[in-house]
């Protein structure tokens, strides 16, 4: 018995690599084709990516960019492992970035205090605005995908409504933003040469940890990934998938709330045009691709900076700009695809292991009947 | 207890390789090689260069530099909902390769521009629609809103249904000095006309180029009985320009370039009543020019009509009729005896 686990753990494993080496290939392959349909040199094109990719200041900016993206993939995926597809991130993440930035324009409180508060902030109107979607869907039965994705539209129309001179704003130049934030409101920055990496890292760390220890190792993940897995089974094990829905929509939200703050914290220290509308959908691209796993998604917020950041230069060299979307998108398509693939190969195999052993036993059994 | 112990010795020997591995190796701007003159780095905002419009004025600066001074031009363009760092990082890319000027053209590289140009105090910057607050960078400014004044009162002039519309790209002070200038214009010369108003977003740089949308708005406000519309909006405006050109007896106006002339609006010209310009090529071309004759142009510049920063195009003949009043208009405000709001 020993030596079938033994087996079975070695096939796990080569079939675990298999699924991310099958979409890494394909992928390369894919846009290796788009590229050459371009009439450029696709092997020349990924040699910029990595020459240019792995220089030391691409290394810094990668990560200050990866940080933004992996809160948000966090806060998609909270939703994903229910089951609640919160394309909503976007709009949370806005409003929470904008209401922080305004509490904390307008507050002046030493950095032991003032961070915090700005962050608190961020988090709980990140959460009130997921979890209006929350209580629709448990109250009215609302999608909450209808609900987030217009509460999105909704979200860059109160930011523009407040965004202005004789409200929330101040003019700068042609442009409005919120009041600077004093210097007591800036987070760390970590040195290295040439340009520092955000502190706001440790936040996507911590964030990291949290969701690897709430969703897998207390009772409340697991009523969570179960209400996922299957709505009237956990609630005939006695889980109240109502207040379940609230809950994680009010996590997701929070943690939504938590994506401007790099950018706020340690780069704008304003909201006005550095708060793009589309990172939220970015983290949904970035789950899909870290299979909502804590390292998963790490590795493909990187992935994703570096890919922004060699974008850039592939133009710069004469490659259509859009290239660097084509090939993203040709990513997450991969994964999800060769995932499927190996997930029904595995499938097959054990199905037809099982069956052997059937057989096998079967025989074995009829055998022990003739001798008799 | 232990497995948390290990945990913690593991993230934190994570944490701190991360941090090492982040600070080794040469960084792209050592090894970026060749800092001879290569030309003008020009970035544009998003839309590109064949916006028609705002961007398009800004290739036609570059484009007479091509001819006149010999330089060579090195474009890069911006896409839709990008950060601060990937703007950063285009006119970073453009410094580091030796191009001189570096041209941002749009307020969205008022922030990035100047802080790029701390890292190459060498190198001269420029930034249409936004200030400068360094040594070595160019702002320029337009007055936009007295442009925006002049083609009000030629709307004003032209609309037999006294109702005439506005469609900003994007709700921020920059547009609403359009539209502030628009209305003035129009109600100084007839204050019964009635104005509708409206932005294609709030406050996403997407309003300049989603054509779609200002051509279902235009359809609105044409058929709510508006007859001339003035679409502030870089790229989009091709959409509202198309659907005014379907119906008879109704007038676009044009922005920042000459849109009558522009090829790709060729088909929509006979409804491009004028447009408002704004000589964004004329500052691009004289900032080339002064790196050129190594005499830098740096700090704030604002070109108004006074000094044909901005004016009205006459193209196509079509206010050949009301040209009298624009002109005693735009003398008006010269000589300051109007003074044009710039927000609404």
């Amino acid at each position: 018995m020993s030596r079938l686990g033994e087996k079975f753990t070695k096939e796990k494993v080569l079939l675990a690599l298999a699924a991310p080496l099958l979409a890494l290939v394909a992928a390369f392959l894919l846009s290796s084709v788009v590229i050459a349909a371009t009439g450029k040199d696709p092997l020349h094109a990924f040699v910029v990516m990595i020459d240019f990719g792995s220089k030391s200041d691409s290394q810094v900016w990668i990560i200050n960019k990866a940080i933004p993206y992996y809160l948000s993939a966090a806060a998609v995926a909270i939703g994903f492992r229910m089951n609640l597809f919160n394309i909503g991130v976007d709009g949370q993440y806005r409003v929470a970035a904008f209401f922080a930035a305004v509490v904390g324009g307008a507050l002046s409180l030493p950095g032991v205090l003032q961070i915090p508060v700005i962050i608190l902030t961020a988090m709980a109107v990140g959460a009130v605005w997921a979890g209006i979607a929350g209580v629709l869907k448990t109250t009215r039965g609302v999608s909450e995908v209808i609900t987030t994705i217009m509460l999105n539209s909704i979200a860059g129309s109160l930011i523009g409504y407040f965004l202005s001179e004789d409200r929330l704003a101040v003019k700068d130049g042609n442009l409005f933003h919120t009041p600077n934030l004093p210097a007591s409101g800036h987070f760390f920055t970590i040195p290295t040469d040439p340009k520092p990496v955000y502190g706001t890292v440790l936040i996507a760390v911590v964030i990291g940890l949290a969701y690897w220890f709430v969703l897998g190792r207390t009772r409340f993940g697991f009523d969570l990934r179960a209400v996922g897995r299957s709505e009237p089974a956990a609630a005939a094990s006695g889980v109240s998938v109502r207040r379940m829905v609230v809950t994680s929509m009010l996590l997701s939200g929070a943690v939504a709330g938590l994506v401007g703050m790099p950018t706020l914290l340690n780069e704008s220290f304003n909201y006005g045009t550095d708060f793009p509308a589309g990172v939220g959908f970015t983290g949904i691209a970035i789950a899909l691709l870290g299979r909502n796993h804590p390292l998963g998604m790490a590795f493909s917020a990187l992935l994703w900076g570096f890919l922004e950041r060699t974008g850039i230069q592939l133009e710069f060299e004469e490659y259509a700009q859009e290239i660097v979307g084509v090939m993203q998108g040709v990513i997450v398509l991969s994964v999800v695809i060769a995932y499927e693939i190996v997930r029904r190969y595995g499938l097959r195999i054990q199905q037809r292991r099982v069956g052997a052993e059937l057989a096998a036993e079967a025989r074995t059994g009829e055998k022990a009947e003739v001798g008799a | 207890m232990r497995r948390v112990t290990q945990l913690v010795a593991a993230v934190s020997a994570a944490a701190a390789l991360a941090v090492t591995a982040t600070a080794c190796g040469e960084s792209s701007t050592e090894s970026a090689g060749n800092k001879n003159k290569k030309g003008v780095g020009l970035a544009f905002d998003v839309g590109g260069r064949d916006d028609h419009s705002f961007n398009e004025a800004a290739a036609r600066g570059t484009d007479r530099a091509e001819k006149k001074l010999g330089t060579n031009t090195k474009e890069m363009t911006a896409g839709n909902n990008e950060t601060e760092a990937t703007r950063e990082q285009r006119l970073t890319s453009l410094a580091e390769a030796g191009y001189n000027p570096v041209i941002g053209v749009g307020f969205n590289y008022g922030k990035s521009i100047n802080k790029v140009a701390k890292d190459f105090p060498d190198t001269t910057f420029g930034v249409v629609d936004s200030g400068s607050t360094q040594k070595n960078v160019s702002g320029m400014t337009f007055a936009e809103h007295e442009a925006s004044y002049l083609v009000g009162v030629a709307a004003a002039k032209k609309t037999k249904n006294k109702k005439v519309a506005f469609i900003g790209g994007v709700n921020n002070a920059l547009i609403q000095k359009f539209e502030a200038g628009y209305v003035k214009g129009v109600k100084d010369t007839d204050p019964k006309i009635k104005i509708e108003t409206d932005y294609l977003y709030k406050e996403s740089d997407k309003g300049f180029n989603d054509p779609a949308r200002a051509k279902s708005m235009a359809k609105g406000m044409l058929s709510r009985g508006n007859d001339v519309i003035y679409s502030a909006a870089g790229q989009s405006g091709a959409g509202s320009i198309e659907e005014v050109s379907k119906v008879k007896g109704a007038w676009a106006i044009g922005v920042d370039s000459d849109q009558y002339r522009q090829k790709g609006l060729e088909k929509y010209r006979d409804a491009i009543m004028t447009s408002a310009v704004k000589n964004v090529d004329v500052a691009v071309f004289e900032l080339i020019k002064s790196v050129q004759d190594g005499k830098p142009l740096t700090g704030n510049q604002t070109f108004s009509l006074k000094e044909d920063g901005v004016s009205v195009a006459t193209s196509g003949g079509h206010i050949d009729d009301v040209k009298d009043d624009i002109d005693k208009a735009a003398k008006d405000i010269v000589d300051g005896k109007v003074k044009v709001p710039s927000k609404p």
